[in-house]
C-alpha cells in the first residue's frame, strides 16, 4: 500500500477501533444480563465513534476523494492495519471482558502518548477518546477482577482466555515502520502495560504468562482468517449496490 | 373497610385521575393486568432488539451503523425501565424473564417477522415503532404511575426513532432504482403486520372494557388503528412510496380513511408461535440467559466475598 506512514498510523487506529467495535456489537441483544448488553453496546458505539474520527482523518489527509466510509468498506483484508488482537472471536463472557482489558489498557498508554504528538489533529482525537477508553479500562478491569475472584468456573474460563488471548499481545507493542516513522514508540509502553496487567492479574488471582510466543502480522496486513468473514458482512452492502447513498 | 369500599376508593381515584402508586390499595386483577401489560412490553423491548440487532454488523456506513446500535441499546434501556416498573408490582425481573422463556408470557407478535434487507431497518422505524407509539402516547396516561412515567421518557426516544427511520427510508427513496424497490418491498412487508400490532378488533378484544374502566387503556384498538393509517398515508407520498392496500380511500363521511380486510388468521398463526420467527427469537432470548448464567453467578460470588471481606477487615 503506497501511502504515507502518517497516513496509514492514522489507518491502524482507525481499523483497530472499528473492528472491535464490530465484534463488540456481536453482544447486543444476547449480552448475559440487560445492564451489561448496554455497557458492551456502549463501548461498541464509543469505538464506532473513535473509527469514525481517524477515518475522517486518513480521508483528509489521503484525499482523492477519499470518505471514511470508502476507507472502512472498500478497502480489502490485505490493506487492513488492524491487530491480530482485536478481530479474534468474542467468545465467551471472559474472552470478551478480558480482551477489552488488554486492548484500552494499550490504548490509554499509547493515547496519554499521543496528547504531546506533533500532529495536531491526532493529539486532539486522542484527547476527546481517552475520557472513554478510561472508562472502558475501569470497566473491563472490574470485570476481570469479578470472573477471577467469583466462582471456580469463573475462574477456570479467565484462565482459558488468558491462554487464548496472550499471544496477541505482544503486537500491540511490535513496532512497524509507519508507528515508527510517525514519531511514535509503542515499544516504550510494554513495561507499564505489563504492571497495570499484573496488578489486576494479583487482585483476580489469575497467573501472568510467561515466555509466550507473539504471534504478529495484523498491524502490516497479514491477518488471521476470522477478519476475512468480518470484512464480508461489514461491506456487503457497499459492495452489493457500488456508488449509493445511504 | 370492607373489600367493597376499597374498590369504590380505588374507582373513584381512576375517575379523578389520580395516579396509582405501587402502595396504594388495588383490585388484585388491576395488579395482574399491569403485570401482564408492562411485562409483555418489556418483552417486547428486549425480543424487538433481534430483527434490528440483525444488521449492525451489515450496515451500509458507520453513521448508519452508530445510529441503528444506539437505537437497539435504547431499546435494551426500556426494557430496564419497564421491568423496574413491574417490580414495584411485586414481581421479580428474573421471575418475568423467566415467563418469557416458559413461553407464559407473550412479547409483540411484530417482532416475530424477518428483516430480509436494509430499508427494513428504516420501515421497522416508520411502520413499527410508528405503530408502537400511538399506543404508548396514549399509555403515558394510563392509570397505574410508574407505568406512565416510563413511558413518558420512552415516548420521546421511540419518536426520535421513528424519525430516524423515516429518514432513512427517504434516503433510499431517492437512491438508485434497486434502493427504491428494497425500500417498496420492505413496506410491503411490515404494513400489515403493523396494522395487526393494534390488536384484534374492538369486537373480539378480551381485555378492553376492564382496562378502559380503570383507565390501563384509554382508546380502543380499531381507533388507534384508525388514527395511524391516516397518519400513514399522508407520510407514505412524501416517500413516493405506495402502501399495498388497494381499498385505501378517504371516506368523507367518517372523515377517515377505509381500508381493506386484516388477514386476522395469520395474525392468530403468528400469536400461536407459527410465525416465520418465533421459535428463532425465543431461542436466542434462551440462549443468552442461558449462557450468561455462570456471568451472573460469577458476579454474585465476587459482590458477596468483597461484602465479607470488607466485615472482616
Amino acid at each position: 500500500m503506497d501511502v504515507n506512514p502518517t497516513t496509514e498510523f492514522v489507518l491502524h487506529l482507525a481499523d483497530n477501533a472499528l473492528i472491535l467495535g464490530q465484534r463488540n456489537a456481536e453482544w447486543c441483544g444476547h449480552g448475559p444480563v440487560l445492564e451489561q448488553d448496554i455497557a458492551i453496546s456502549n463501548i461498541s458505539l464509543d469505538l464506532i465513534g473513535q473509527a469514525r474520527s481517524f477515518y475522517q482523518y486518513a480521508a483528509e489527509l489521503q484525499g482523492n476523494g477519499a470518505t471514511e466510509d470508502s476507507l472502512a468498506y472498500l478497502r480489502n483484508e490485505r490493506q487492513f492495519r488492524n491487530c491480530l488482537l482485536v478481530e479474534q472471536p468474542k467468545g465467551d463472557w471472559a474472552t470478551t471482558t478480558l480482551r477489552q482489558f488488554f486492548f484500552s489498557t494499550y490504548q490509554q498508554l499509547l493515547f496519554q502518548q499521543l496528547l504531546s504528538h506533533s500532529d495536531e489533529r491526532i493529539a486532539a482525537i486522542a484527547e476527546k477518546t481517552l475520557k472513554e477508553v478510561n472508562y472502558h479500562v475501569r470497566w473491563s478491569s472490574e470485570w476481570v477482577i469479578r470472573l477471577g475472584d467469583g466462582t471456580a468456573e469463573s475462574h477456570r474460563r479467565l484462565e482459558q482466555a488468558i491462554q487464548d488471548l496472550w499471544l496477541f499481545t505482544g503486537e500491540l507493542f511490535t513496532s512497524t515502520h509507519y508507528e515508527i516513522e510517525s514519531g511514535v514508540d509503542v515499544a516504550l509502553l510494554r513495561s507499564n502495560w505489563e504492571e497495570k496487567i499484573r496488578s489486576n492479574f494479583e487482585e483476580a488471582s489469575a497467573e501472568m504468562p510467561t515466555n509466550v510466543f507473539a504471534r504478529t502480522g495484523g498491524k502490516t496486513g497479514l491477518h488471521s482468517e476470522h477478519l476475512g468473514f468480518m470484512l464480508a458482512e461489514l461491506q456487503y452492502l457497499q459492495r452489493s449496490f457500488p456508488g449509493c447513498e445511504w | 373497610m370492607s373489600v367493597h369500599n376499597l374498590e369504590q376508593l380505588f374507582q373513584d381515584k381512576i375517575d379523578a385521575e389520580i395516579k396509582i402508586e405501587p402502595l396504594d390499595w388495588m383490585p388484585e386483577a388491576y395488579r395482574k393486568t399491569n403485570i401482564r401489560q408492562i411485562s409483555q412490553h418489556a418483552h417486547s423491548e428486549i425480543v424487538g432488539m433481534l430483527p434490528e440487532g440483525n444488521w449492525i454488523s451489515r450496515a451500509p456506513s458507520l453513521k448508519r451503523k452508530a445510529i441503528l446500535l444506539a437505537k437497539v441499546q435504547d431499546e435494551a434501556g426500556h426494557g430496564l425501565y419497564l421491568y423496574s416498573a413491574c417490580e414495584t408490582l411485586g414481581i421479580s425481573r428474573e421471575e418475568t424473564i423467566n415467563d418469557l422463556h416458559s413461553g407464559r408470557a407473550k412479547y409483540s407478535s411484530i417482532f416475530n417477522y424477518p428483516t430480509l434487507s436494509w430499508a427494513d431497518m428504516g420501515a421497522v422505524g416508520w411502520l413499527v415503532d410508528g405503530a408502537a407509539i400511538m399506543n404508548q402516547v396514549m399509555l403515558t396516561r394510563t392509570s397505574y404511575g410508574p407505568y406512565a412515567r416510563a413511558l413518558v421518557r420512552i415516548c420521546k426516544e421511540e419518536s426520535f426513532h421513528q424519525r430516524q427511520g423515516f429518514e432513512s427510508l427517504l434516503v433510499l427513496s431517492r437512491g438508485s432504482a434497486e434502493q427504491r424497490a428494497m425500500c417498496q418491498d420492505a413496506i410491503n412487508r411490515w404494513w400489515w403486520p403493523a396494522l395487526m400490532m393494534f390488536g384484534p378488533r374492538d369486537s373480539e378484544s378480551t381485555n378492553s372494557d376492564q382496562s378502559m374502566k380503570w383507565k390501563i387503556k384509554r382508546k380502543t384498538n380499531d381507533e388507534l388503528r384508525q388514527q395511524f393509517i391516516d397518519m400513514c398515508v399522508d407520510q407514505v407520498k412524501l416517500l413516493g412510496m405506495t402502501l399495498p392496500d388497494p381499498d385505501l380511500k378517504w371516506n368523507a363521511d367518517r372523515n377517515h380513511y377505509d381500508f381493506g380486510a386484516i388477514n386476522w388468521d395469520e395474525f392468530w398463526q403468528v400469536v400461536k408461535g407459527n410465525g416465520p420467527c418465533n421459535r428463532e427469537r425465543l431461542q436466542a432470548r434462551k440462549q443468552a440467559w442461558e449462557d450468561g448464567v455462570w456471568v451472573r453467578e460469577a458476579a454474585a460470588a465476587h459482590a458477596t466475598k468483597k461484602r465479607e471481606r470488607a466485615n472482616a477487615a
